[in-house]
């Protein structure tokens, strides 16, 4: 392949010719493959779901489209606030359900807080706390570092164990899954499909939650860059406040880029190292055009290949031993 | 301290690769260029390393100089615990 040059407006596209694109395809994914009346789509006040929602009332129309907010105990106020500010815009029906009763009677907090207390003893339900990726920002081996703030505001700091990591990261993922059981039983009693909402960047690099946010039945955004997300946003004019906001994951008590969490880089940054990585571009060349050195340029190549890798599973259909060949096609 | 890498290729062999020629994985192979080892994977060995050897890997010392092979470990351990 030969390798293509950085330079402005690698990322430009036009937003118009796009959204009538996605709009056509949504129609025919939907009516004629998937053989449904409509879509579901969750709204978290965030820009991928907020872009989705416009696109789909562009192929459906607002009487097609179902919005859902789903806020839970550690939900972001403004998450349903900009969740409902697009839904009344755009028209379209939408019902907000409290998803913490559920989380509670399955032991999301419980299971959560055990975990984060065999690390932190003083845990407890009113102290914030979020999960920070470290390392790889620095040339180390990425690993994960459990933060916790005090209801007096004392904030702590550790490198996470692995049965904790892992306890902590399984606890949260019921935010995801619980959140599309309802969307799946919305869906179901309308004859609709679900919206998936991932970029291309979480999606390339398997930044969701295997059955949980990561399932869905058709994903209108996943080709589109974070970077292009945001032109489509302004472009379908939504509402200024969801154009600008930086991408969090909402997850967590404690206030959580996504780039804290998962990514190496913000978003604009990563869209230029994933498009560059795409596009064989040199990682010298990479490395000038976001004023970063040679060797960090080499390891955000490296640790896109790992991402990848490692998600690779998240992706994958239940794998048969053997082909059920009358299925395929 | 040809023991203490048998013990970690042990390690490796049955956690990470499960089937296979143990002899395939080379002295100086990459953990992360094999894609035998993800992040979760280097925070799994790194728990084995400290119980099985008594050690503290600080966060400084997570690098793929001390951990990525497992020439690299044995002199990793070797300075971390003299004999």
């Amino acid at each position: 392949m030969n390798a293509a040059t950085l330079g402005p407006g690698i990322l430009d596209i036009d937003c118009a010719r796009e959204t009538g694109r996605i709009a056509a395809r949504l129609v025919e994914i939907v009516a004629r493959t998937l053989h449904r009346r409509g879509v579901v789509i969750a709204l978290s006040g965030g820009v991928d779901s907020s872009v989705c929602a416009a696109l789909a009332v562009r192929a459906f129309g607002p009487g097609k489209v179902f919005g859902l907010m789903l806020p839970e105990r550690d939900s972001s106020s403004t998450s349903l606030t900009r969740g409902r500010q697009v839904a009344e815009q755009l028209g379209i029906e939408y019902a907000v359900e409290d998803i913490a009763p559920a989380l509670e009677a399955i032991g999301c907090y419980r299971r959560r807080d055990e975990a984060m207390r065999a690390v932190f003893p003083d845990y407890r339900a009113d102290w914030k706390s979020k999960i920070a990726i470290a390392g790889g920002a620095q040339g180390r081996i990425n690993h994960f570092k459990l933060v916790v703030q005090s209801p007096a505001g004392e904030t702590r700091e550790t490198r996470l164990p692995l049965r904790e990591y892992l306890q902590i990261v399984a606890a949260t993922n019921y935010k995801q899954r619980i959140r599309k059981a309802i969307e799946y039983f919305h869906a179901d009693r309308l004859n609709y499909a679900v919206l998936g909402t991932p970029n291309r960047l979480e999606y390339d690099q398997g930044f969701f939650v295997k059955n949980g946010d990561g399932s869905a039945d058709v994903k209108p955004i996943a080709h589109l860059y974070k970077t292009q997300v945001y032109a489509l946003a302004r472009h379908l004019g939504l509402p200024d406040e969801i154009c600008s906001a930086a991408p969090t994951t909402d997850t967590y008590s404690m206030q959580q880029g996504q780039d804290e969490f998962y990514f190496v880089l913000p978003y604009d940054k990563m869209d230029i190292a994933l498009w560059a990585k795409n596009h064989g571009v040199p990682a010298a060349e990479l490395a000038a055009h976001l004023g970063i050195d040679v060797k960090r340029a080499e390891f955000l190549y490296k640790d896109i290949d790992a991402k990848r890798h490692t998600t690779r599973y998240l992706h994958a259909r239940p794998i048969l031993v053997d082909a059920v060949t009358e299925l395929q096609g | 301290m040809t023991d203490v890498k048998q013990q970690i290729r042990s390690y490796i062999f049955d956690n990470f690769i499960m089937a296979g020629d143990p002899g395939g994985l080379k002295d100086d192979d990459s953990f992360m260029d094999r894609h035998i080892l993800d992040s979760t994977g280097f925070i799994e060995l790194i728990t084995f390393l400290e119980e099985t050897f008594g050690i503290k890997v600080d966060d400084d010392e997570m690098v793929p100089e001390n951990l990525d092979s497992l020439n690299n470990i044995e002199n990793f351990l070797r300075r971390k615990k003299p004999a």
